[in-house]
């Protein structure tokens, strides 16, 4: 499959990120943020990084690119979508998301190598993962507390909408120690940590994060 | 001109941390009494003139751009009458 990584100036996490969609077997698609064009990928990935330089809140100027319009539309029609970190960002600050990231409780930049629980693997990008498999993948922001209210915190986890939850330690403030959720339909997935780093033994702390960039075979043929 | 001004503060409920470091850094300093710091942006928008329009116009940008309403309130208010001679 093709996948579109969008850049954004001050991403930085594209070129990994279209490493990772390489290793996970499928083409990977450079996505200019300045542009409404999404060269007919058939999914999209927001990596990490800075967009914009973080003005104003994180994400909240990427939102309004050109190239966001076309991400935002293709969702609603059901388009796979995964932002990771800076991406969840903006995937919150589209509305595609819920809720929104916040800057980390004990205020200071987190990067660790993270344990994780899958407990959502009916998504187009976790269908690799057993349901409740624990995986390690790095972790690394400095906004990365997930807040929402009580009433939407309990229809995500009424809904099964939690993707993902932090194990052993709650690294950055999260609300019931969140890490990545998805949308009611399950094609939009934001998650904070980095599964683009954790694809080669070479670097990091192992491959867990591979999943996320086979899964989408994997969907295909579930 | 005349300048609108929009207040975006984070919502009671959420966590401020740059609140809190501030909150933190101050009795190291020598200031005491300061019980809570909330930390929020200003917005200073320097307009023509000011009408209904313009105002329900900036309540848009606030909504859409400059806050956040997940997290974030806002309030809007209309500082001073910049025009030279205007007495602001």
């Amino acid at each position: 499959m093709k996948i579109g990584v969008v850049t954004f100036p001050g991403s930085l996490d594209d070129v990994d990120a279209a490493r990772a969609v390489g290793i996970g077997g499928h083409e990977a698609v450079a996505l200019w943020h300045g542009e409404h064009d999404l060269k007919g990928v058939d999914a999209v990935v927001l990596p990490g990084g800075f967009s914009y330089g973080d003005y104003l809140r994180c994400g909240a100027i990427s939102r309004f690119s050109p190239v966001m319009t076309e991400v935002i539309g293709a969702a609603q029609r059901g388009m796979p979508v995964l932002g990771i970190c800076n991406g969840f960002q903006i995937l919150c600050e589209s509305h595609l998301l819920p809720g929104a990231l916040i800057r980390n409780d004990h205020r200071k930049f987190v990067c660790r190598d993270q344990r994780l629980r899958i407990e959502n693997n009916r998504t187009p990008w976790t269908a690799a993962y057993a349901e409740g498999q624990e995986v390690t993948i790095v972790l690394k922001n400095g906004e990365g507390g997930f807040v929402a209210d009580a009433a939407t915190l309990d229809r995500l986890e009424g809904e099964g909408q939690v993707l993902a939850r932090y194990l052993d330690h709650n690294p950055n403030g999260s609300a019931r120690d969140i890490a990545g959720i998805t949308n009611e339909r399950g094609n939009v997935v934001g998650l904070m940590p980095h599964p683009e780093h954790s694809v080669e033994t070479l670097t990091g702390s192992g491959i867990d994060g591979l999943g996320f960039f086979t899964s989408l075979v994997e969907s295909a043929f579930a | 001109m005349a300048r609108v001004v929009v207040d975006v503060m984070p919502k009671p409920e959420i966590l401020d941390p740059q609140g809190k470091a501030v909150l933190g850094a101050l009795p190291r300093l020598g200031f005491s009494g300061v019980t809570e710091v909330r930390q929020g942006k200003r917005f200073e928008l320097e307009v023509p003139e000011v009408t209904p329009e313009v105002l329900a116009e900036v309540e848009k940008m606030a909504e859409t751009l400059l806050s956040n309403p997940v997290i974030e309130n806002f309030a809007v208010h209309v500082e001073d009458d910049l025009t030279p001679g205007a007495g602001a």
